[in-house]
């Protein structure tokens, strides 16, 4: 009776739509609220405005914790990129002892709860006598991105096929040659998502940087610490620019992994 | 295949030595950092759950003891906050499973005829991480405050009573936490459904099994390895989350989670042992829950 009315048929259509749209709300609510012409706080709709766009330091702690954040973002990422890759290859191409030691090592920050993570860095600085700032963040956001990295490379690393290095090789190449210039353009694309997933958790992270962060700012704090007397729309036009240049980032590497398989297909 | 297996055996004879000197060269640096700034953490939590305050000592100021006493100190003063904790989790972790189990099977199955649109549709999925978690979780406290329309609406068709609440209860907190970790499940059962071989399923409608029988005798089974990836990747950071269940964010005077407790212990009392033996407490159980878990649905090399 409910498939003869065609019911079967688009109640899962129906279904992700309404799921998609649910995903969505507090996305627009945000990108909405960024033109509110508020004041202080930005609870109640007063009206539209470009303002707080065009002017986004006028608020200069959003502005401020905005700039750490990146600073942060773009440091870790870089050291987590190199460590995680250099391990990713190891474990892909070489054979050693304490294989599983060393995958259960990788494992185990992924699994650890953020809040664990963060603590025990922290108990660790204040044994130690480290002074928390900018530096203990960075350190802490290194730490859980490594792991990231490593399952993001290797991946890729296990897709390539090793007679291209070897046919290198037999072209007289040397091992730095055949590195830079077969195996790293091949693995680039893992690299690239690689720092991207590390810059996005590090951007976004709080709890960690919470434990850690002494008192330095960063974008994720200043909404938490800020969160109870009001958060200005300026941290909304922040969050949306974010989301907005990370999705055409996103569609950007969709769309041009698209043409490449298409042309792959013609080739072949 | 066999061309890869010779080159690397080619290579391997020519230098097993040098070979092995390059591993450690690559993996070095990363394992000594990941010992240096995660194990030796654990292992200073560990010894920091154990101290005892100094005797006339300052607030924050500690020695080194083995007060096993802590421990049950914390069960004892924060037992209602660790259920509750693992509660909210599994709650929120089942909530995810039921609204990302179809979505991924519409991207995955469904809409496996046009790659584009699968691929736009995963994008759509993700979205929410690309804005800021703190901020999203404020838009639905803003969304479903008292004066927003969707509680006012309920109210005025009477499906809510005219004094109740929704942000600050048990049932807002889990509902944050089933909305910031649903990407985290959708993603690992649509990557296992997006490899199911729809043969299978047709197959059992020819040996004249229901389509619900079919489901749970063939899809379900099939794309288990998903499901235990996105149960644990959504209940680990969900049971230890404090942000929603904060009185700023969706949580209320009674909702405090083990991470609420833990970071005010750790950060306004300065009570360190007690945040300390919190944190080795969350973590044991999270790791003994998801062996037994794991061990249970059969996918222990999920690792």
């Amino acid at each position: 009776m409910i498939s003869k009315l065609g019911f079967g048929k688009w109640a899962l259509p129906l279904y992700a739509i309404i799921a998609l749209t649910f995903l969505m709300i507090p996305i627009a609510y945000t990108f909405i609220f960024s033109f509110n012409d508020s004041l202080k706080t930005n609870i109640v709709w007063r009206g539209f405005t470009f303002n707080k766009w065009l002017d986004v330091c006028n608020q200069q702690e959003v502005c401020e914790a905005f700039g750490n954040s990146l600073i942060i973002g773009v440091t870790a990422t870089v050291c987590a990129t190199i460590l995680g890759t250099m391990i990713a290859i190891a474990l892909v191409r070489y054979r050693f002892r304490f294989r599983s030691a060393i995958s259960l090592l990788l494992f185990l920050p992924m699994a650890t709860p953020e809040v664990v993570l963060g603590a025990g860095l922290a108990s660790e600085f204040l044994t130690a006598g480290v002074d928390k700032g900018m530096v203990t963040i960075i350190i802490a956001h290194t730490m859980f991105c490594v792991s990231f990295v490593v399952v993001t490379v290797k991946a890729r690393v296990s897709t390539l096929d090793p007679a291209l290095e070897e046919a290198g090789r037999d072209l007289y190449g040397s091992p730095n040659q055949v590195f830079w210039r077969i195996t790293f353009p091949l693995l680039l694309p893992g690299i690239i998502a690689a720092a991207l997933l590390s810059f996005a958790l590090s951007f976004d992270d709080f709890i960690i940087t919470y434990f850690n962060s002494g008192t330095t700012n960063t974008f994720p704090k200043y909404v938490y610490v800020s969160a109870a007397r009001g958060i200005p729309a300026e941290a909304n036009v922040i969050a949306s620019a974010v989301f907005f240049l990370a999705i055409i980032l996103v569609l950007i590497s969709q769309v041009s992994s698209a043409i490449r398989r298409k042309r792959l297909e013609k080739v072949s | 295949m066999a061309f890869g297996a010779f080159a690397t055996g080619v290579a391997r004879e020519q230098g097993p030595r040098r070979k092995s000197r390059i591993a450690l060269l690559l993996l070095l640096p990363g394992i000594l950092y990941l010992m240096l700034f995660f194990l030796v953490p654990l292992i200073s939590l560990v010894l920091t759950s154990l101290q005892e305050p100094i005797p006339n000592g300052d607030i924050g100021e500690y020695q080194t003891a083995f007060r096993w006493e802590n421990y049950a100190d914390v069960i004892g003063t924060y037992g209602e906050h660790i259920l509750r904790s693992f509660i909210y989790a599994i709650l929120a972790t089942i909530f995810a499973l039921l609204f990302s189990y179809p979505l991924a099977y519409f991207i995955g199955v469904k809409a496996r005829r046009w790659p584009l649109v699968q691929n736009l549709l995963l994008v759509l999925v993700i979205a929410p991480f690309f804005i800021s978690f703190l901020l999203r979780t404020l838009a639905w406290k803003s969304i479903l405050s008292d004066e927003g329309f969707v509680i006012s609406g309920l109210k005025a068709l009477s499906l809510m009573a005219p004094d109740a609440h929704f942000t600050g209860t048990a049932a807002s907190v889990i509902f944050g936490l089933t909305y910031n970790f649903i990407p985290f499940m959708t993603l690992p059962l649509y990557s296992t459904l997006e490899r199911l071989d729809t043969r299978l399923l047709e197959a059992g409608g020819d040996l004249y099994a229901n389509p619900a029988k079919t489901f749970f005798r063939v899809t379900i089974p099939l794309s288990m390895s998903g499901i235990v990836s996105g149960v644990l990747l959504t209940f680990i950071p969900a049971a230890g989350d404090y942000i929603n269940a904060s009185r700023n964010f969706l949580g209320g005077s009674g909702t405090a989670m083990i991470g609420n407790v833990i970071e005010s212990n750790f950060l306004v009392t300065l009570n360190y042992p007690a945040a300390a033996a919190l944190s080795i407490i969350l973590m044991a159980v999270i790791l003994v829950m998801v062996t037994a878990y794991v061990k249970r649905s059969g996918t222990e090399d999920l690792l």
